[in-house]
């Protein structure tokens, strides 16, 4: 009992005492049950019913058991047979218990074309379910969009809802995540439909910047639908389930003659590493709502917060030892960069962005004592960590979002230079590698930078250097800092002279090590590769209170 | 198929402290320090540099020809003894632990052990380079290579083992068996020479009557051993045995002997001089093996009493003695069920396991073979020599018990915290955090000591050092060194070299739980889980929108484990698991009181999905912890098709493809050979696991490969 007081005077614990008592070890058959339930809570089909003789009571209770049916018990089925979740139990398990707060639930769709104002095609809430709620108690605004309901078609209406919660989510500032599972326009309703997902654009791109957007594709998008997804900060999709395309299978076949299933033209692994249209891909509904409410973690609620700080258990003082080692000795070896980033950030807890596309520079978000961090790596595990134009895109979309949202980066750098070819040339490696140049910048939030091994040339400059404001630039020991690597160089500087290795070992000797920036001041410090932690720690804590501010301007131009 | 079970938790009680780490100890000690206060008279002990006490002169400087964890070890004893020491390290153990400690390092050549830790050459201009005087060759690598002692001597270099005639005279089988008859210590009966053909084989074979042995003359580690019980197995034995000795050793002759049933394998530690003496250090248990391969030791033995200990502990010196034999050595025995034994060979090095004989004995063995190699004299008698407590050693490989009891395993250790907080433990290892367990060489984490006064002491202790070793980044062996130490059999002292096979007749398969265990489990993985969910809900700072945690004391929880072999064993008896601990999410090491009960348990791995790996009891366990509604959501979720792994052979290990015997087109039948990997220096032969047609082969010889990649496609 002693313990138990001694605890309980403490700080700084969590808990001290679980009791667990198993109450009905027998094993579950969880579909049953969870048929169970929502048959019997609701009428078998609420939709058939006459209004005539009703009270208004009777009649709001009518609609409102009829909405959370969506498009029935038999559309939910094929729902579930499919492998998907239904629109609110996916908001069930994207939220906090008992903490969703719907609107627009009695909002009906108004076409009145082709039979559409019949009764029996009028669902109380339409197509999409809408409303507020908390995940680990900080508050978002989720639409989801009902299969069940015209397999998820955009209405006027549907529109209308999302466009609310958009609204509200601005004059709030709280984020926005959208659960897109539509087959496409409402086509009975024609250009109501289109100005619908014009109407959604719009305040996609007023939101952008303002409240992070996110979207989860967990069923079709196709068409213009896709263009919401696109504008959100992060689109996430799940497997085999979720598809993105301008136009399917059928018209590809016709216009290019290309047979290509769904799958292939627009599933999860051809967007997570072809295209890299998607951030991330999930195994089920149920994993990726699991893994949004960890990632939301991360975020703020708008650009007017703060990165969040979170209760840490990790000591911000903690030495790691295991990178004295990490950085082979040959320049030419490779090595992880994720075991660096996992080593130093609070509980190895790394929520990668784009993982299986332009593996090249790793990007994604981790904690230092608690406080969001955005992490940006080369990966000299694949392509030697070179720069190239997807790699570039996708560092400079990630370092954007950060900069948007008061988020620090953190740069480990240990890039050899951009990657050169035609097919690199051709396609604008020019133009987008400027993108990352661009990005980090203009960012005014702390900036981070070890350089952990090879920063060479443009590159060097590119990554976070202290020339683009960096706030901190560090340099392991085995940094070289250089205008490119010891061979190419002496072929230049020492053109013809006849002993080539001996001004090779010169130039090593000279270059391949942090002195020359050290002595410019371009690193602030070479540091211990194990005190890295504790430095990152001590430098946000500083930096938190940074305000650095670019010229006015109505937007700049970063080179699309 | 998975099992589900359901429970309530209730949460009780307020924060905790913080954290406190433990202080840990960096230095590993030997054990105890008690025995033997006398050979302690005049050594230097670290801290008493006086020259009052100065110890006897031996070296100035000793090439530690070794790496890994007996360099460390070795490098230690010349620290205590002030010798200067001097490390060889192959390329890519540049930064390895022996060199970091060793006072010059000098690099020798490349990875493969052939052209580094074996190059004879690169080793001798390191001797010369250096000046050191004496060479420590560890185990393995030189330690018993004729030549390279002779060379040792040509260059006027101490040798820090017994000398050529010793380690010519027991490197032999045949011969080492003629001198042990001749020393009158007890043979297998057998024959005493090579054996000729098939037809000798059976006249011998028959003669000693079966079971009967055929193993290389210049064999070693199980290479071109058959055990034949009649006549035709024999002559199918010589036939197999003479070829692989060929292939393995260069070397095709043969003996037979007679097989011992179900024998353990008990080793006596001898010490001489240069001066005929000998001394016996009492034996080892070496019962627990692999492949021939030891991996649980302990010393003494439960089933010697002191008359054989005795009887064999002179027999071991009359041997020595014979040979002139200086410096450390081990000879082998198998005692049967009668506590008859028999000579099996003599080890004339330093053995893997000699820490346990050092933690009963309180010698420090490596010291002791520097002075007999300076020319000292021994400084104990006979009857100097105790049995203080018990030791055991558990071998701590980087390797995948569930493969055969271990197929290596590599990586780099992105986590490692050796069990040093514990008292009585000794951890002999050459690596550290952020170390690389490579291809080239021997899978070894480190040699896990554990001592006490009674062998149930030293027991505890070795499960608590094991649940507290973390090791992350490599797949190892600790699931099953826990099994062992905790099992039954071994726990009355029943064993025998055929223990693995005999308890676990279909494979190693992990600890099984049990009701009160599994339960444990479940309720430490949803503490651990909860715990992980009011955490997410703790956001600091002055927020703009105020946050509104959920206000939950009680959780409906779901968990899934394994793969419902246990589900109907799951009972409903509304039984209470307390379960308290400190929470700390960042710790590797998860100290928990379940019921009462304080059990380390390790978090491997925690995902938002629900899906948390603890280690518990030894082995990693999956558990995914769900609300009551994800769980039932989840039922919904169709299982994925996993990859049909018929037509596709990955690589089981990493290792280097030797030989690739199809080509893409060829046609294979079931159990046809595919191709071969080579690993730590085992050949593993691949084969089809159905009538296909090749694809593509993805791999040529010579190739790298690592654990689980695509070696060839089948249609």
């Amino acid at each position: 009992m002693m313990a138990a007081f001694s605890v309980a005077r403490s700080s700084c614990g969590l808990i001290n005492g679980l009791r667990v008592s198993f109450r009905s070890l027998a094993p579950v058959k969880h579909g049953a049950v969870a048929a169970a339930a929502l048959q019997t809570s609701l009428l078998p089909d609420c939709r058939r019913y006459s209004v005539g003789h009703l009270s208004v009571k009777e009649r709001i209770d009518m609609k409102r058991k009829a909405a959370l049916v969506g498009g029935g018990q038999k559309r939910i089925d094929a729902q579930h047979k499919r492998g998907k979740l239904t629109a609110r139990e996916r908001v069930e398990l994207l939220l906090d218990p008992e903490s969703f707060v719907e609107s627009d639930m009695f909002v009906e769709h108004r076409c009145s074309d082709f039979g559409m104002e019949q009764d029996r095609n009028k669902f109380p809430g339409d197509s999409v379910v809408t409303g507020r709620g908390r995940i680990n108690g900080r508050l978002v605004y989720v639409f989801s969009q009902d299969f069940t309901v015209f397999g998820g078609s955009l209405s006027g209406a549907h529109a209308q809802k999302i466009c609310k919660i958009m609204d509200q989510a601005m004059t709030v500032g709280a984020p926005v995540i959208g659960l897109n599972d539509s087959g496409g326009a409402r086509i009975q309703e024609g250009v109501e439909s289109l100005a619908g997902y014009a109407d959604i654009f719009l305040r996609n791109v007023l939101a952008s910047g303002v409240v992070p957007q996110i979207s989860l594709i967990m069923g079709p998008c196709a068409g213009g639908a896709v263009y919401s997804p696109a504008l959100t900060d992060f689109t996430f999709m799940v497997k085999d389930t979720s598809y993105l395309f301008i136009t399917g299978p059928d018209v590809v076949k016709s216009v290019t003659n290309e047979d290509v299933t769904q799958e292939e033209l627009g599933g999860a692994k051809t967007h997570t590493t072809v295209s890299g249209v998607a951030h991330h891909a999930f195994e089920n509904d149920v994993d990726a709502l699991l893994n949004m409410r960890e990632f939301f973690n991360f975020l703020p609620l708008s650009n007017q917060d703060p990165s969040p700080i979170r209760a840490c258990h990790d000591p911000s003082d903690r030495l790691v030892t295991s990178l004295d080692t990490i950085v082979p000795f040959e320049t030419t070896k490779a090595y992880d960069m994720l075991d660096i980033i996992h080593a130093i950030v609070d509980e190895r807890d790394f929520f990668e962005i784009m993982p299986s596309y332009a593996k090249n520079i790793v990007v994604g978000f981790a904690r230092m004592n608690g406080r969001t961090v955005g992490i940006v790596g080369n990966q000299p595990k694949v392509a030697s960590g070179c720069l190239d134009i997807n790699s570039s895109v996708k560092g400079a979309r990630f370092v954007r979002f950060c900069d948007a949202f008061n988020i620090p980066i953190i740069t480990f750098v240990d890039v050899p230079g951009f990657l050169p070819g035609t097919a690199q040339e051709y396609g604008g490696i020019i133009r987008h590698g400027a993108k990352l140049l661009y990005a980090f910048a203009e960012a005014t939030v702390p900036k981070i930078t070890i350089i952990t091994r090879k920063a060479y040339g443009g590159a060097y400059d590119v990554m976070s250097s202290k020339h683009l404001r960096g706030d901190v630039n560090y340099a392991w020991p085995s940094a070289e800092v250089a205008v490119m690597g010891a061979k190419g160089a002496v072929q230049i500087i020492f053109r013809g002279k006849e002993n080539q290795a001996e001004a090779e070992a010169e130039y090593v000797e000279k270059f391949a090590n942090p002195f020359p920036a050290a002595v410019r001041g371009f690193v602030d410090d070479i540091i211990e590769p194990a005190t890295t932690r504790k430095k990152i720690c001590r430098d946000l804590e500083v930096l938190a209170s940074k305000k650095q501010v670019n010229p006015w301007k109505k937007h700049a131009n970063i080179p699309l | 198929m998975t099992t589900s079970c359901c429970f309530t938790l209730f949460i009780c009680g307020g924060p905790l402290p913080p954290f406190q780490l433990q202080t840990v100890s960096l230095e590993p000690f030997f054990l105890p320090r008690t025995a033997l206060k006398k050979s302690r008279r005049c050594v230097g002990d670290k801290n008493t540099k006086s020259v009052f006490c100065l110890p006897p002169q031996t070296f100035d400087k000793i090439l530690i020809a070794n790496r890994g964890e007996i360099a460390c070890r070795v490098i230690k004893t010349c620290q205590k003894m002030g010798i200067k020491s001097v490390a060889v390290h192959s390329d890519v153990d540049a930064s390895a632990v022996h060199v970091k400690m060793a006072d010059e390092a000098v690099c020798v050549g490349p990875a493969p052990t052939s052209k580094s830790y074996l190059n004879m050459d690169a080793i001798m201009d390191a001797i010369r380079s250096t000046g050191a005087q004496a060479v420590h060759p560890g185990y393995g690598f030189l330690s018993e290579n004729k030549e390279f002692a002779k060379r040792l001597a040509a260059e006027g270099v101490t040798f820090i083992g017994p000398d050529t005639h010793a380690i010519m005279a027991m490197g032999d089988k045949i011969e080492s068996k003629l001198i042990a008859k001749a020393a009158k210590v007890n043979t297998i009966p057998g024959f005493d020479g090579v054996v000729e053909t098939a037809d000798d084989a059976v006249k011998i074979a028959q003669q000693i009557g079966y079971p009967v042995m055929i193993k290389a003359s210049a064999g070693g580690g199980g290479k071109g051993m058959r055990i034949a019980w009649n006549d035709e197995e024999t002559r199918e034995g010589f036939r197999f045995s003479s070829q692989e000795a060929a292939s393995s050793f260069g070397d095709d002759r043969l003996l037979i002997e007679k097989y011992i049933d179900n024998p353990r394998h008990i080793e006596i530690q001898v010490l001489a001089d240069k001066h005929g003496n000998a001394l016996w250090l009492n034996e080892r248990e070496c019962s627990i093996q692999r492949r021939n391969q030891k991996v649980v030791e302990e010393a003494p033995s439960t089933f010697l009493d002191s008359v054989t200990r005795r009887a064999m502990g002179e027999q071991a010196v009359q041997l020595a003695k014979a040979v002139q034999y200086s410096s450390a050595g081990t000879v082998e025995f198998l005692v049967d069920s009668k506590k008859n034994f028999y000579f099996l060979e003599m080890n004339t090095r330093l053995q893997v396991e000699h820490p346990i004989t050092e933690c009963i004995t309180g010698l420090d063995l490596v010291e002791q073979m520097i002075r007999v190699a300076k020319g000292y004299k021994l400084l104990h008698k006979q009857e100097d020599i105790p049995i203080n407590g018990w030791a055991i050693e558990s071998r701590v490989y980087a390797e995948d018990p569930y493969k055969s009891f271990g197929l290596p395993s590599i990586g780099r250790l992105s986590q490692y915290q050796e069990p040093l907080n514990l008292s009585n433990v000794r951890v002999d290892s050459g690596i550290q955090e952020g170390s690389d367990i490579s291809i080239y060489y021997d899978p070894m984490i480190s040699k896990l000591v554990t001592y006490g006064a009674t062998r149930a002491e030293a027991l505890s202790k070795m499960e608590d050092a094991l649940d507290n070793y973390v090791i992350r980044g490599v797949t190892h062996n600790i699931p099953l060194l826990r099994e062992i130490i905790t099992h039954p059999r071994f726990i009355s002292g029943d064993i025998s070299t055929n223990f693995l096979p005999e308890v676990y007749p279909d494979g190693f398969k992990g600890h099984q739980l049990e009701v009160g265990n599994r339960r444990e489990l479940l309720a430490s993985a949803a503490a651990l889980y909860i715990t992980a969910q009011l955490r997410s809900q703790k956001v600091l700072g002055n927020l703009r929108v105020s946050s509104t945690p959920v206000e939950c004391t009680h959780w409906e929880l779901c968990a899934e484990l394994g793969e419902g072999l246990y589900s109907m064993e799951v009972e409903v008896d509304g039984g209470k698991v307390e379960v308290s601990g400190q929470w700390n999410l960042a710790s590797t090491l998860l100290p928990l009181t379940i019921n009462g009960t304080d059990r380390m348990l390790q978090c491997l791995s925690r995902d938002a999905s629900g899906q948390i790996v603890l280690q518990y009891l030894g082995t990693s366990f999956k558990v995914r912890v769900l609300s009551k509604l994800a769980a039932e959501l989840n039922s919904y979720m169709p299982e994925k098709v996993a990859e049909d792994t018929s037509s596709i052979l990955r690589s089981p290990m990493p290792g280097s493809v030797v030989a690739v015997s199809v080509k893409p087109g060829d046609t294979v039948a079931e159990g046809q050979e595919i191709c071969v990997i080579e690993a730590m220096k085992m050949q593993n032969s691949l084969t089809a696991a159905k009538q296909a047609k090749v694809k593509k082969v993805h791999c040529k010889p010579g190739e790298t490969v690592g654990e689980g990649d695509l070696l060839v496609e089948l249609e």
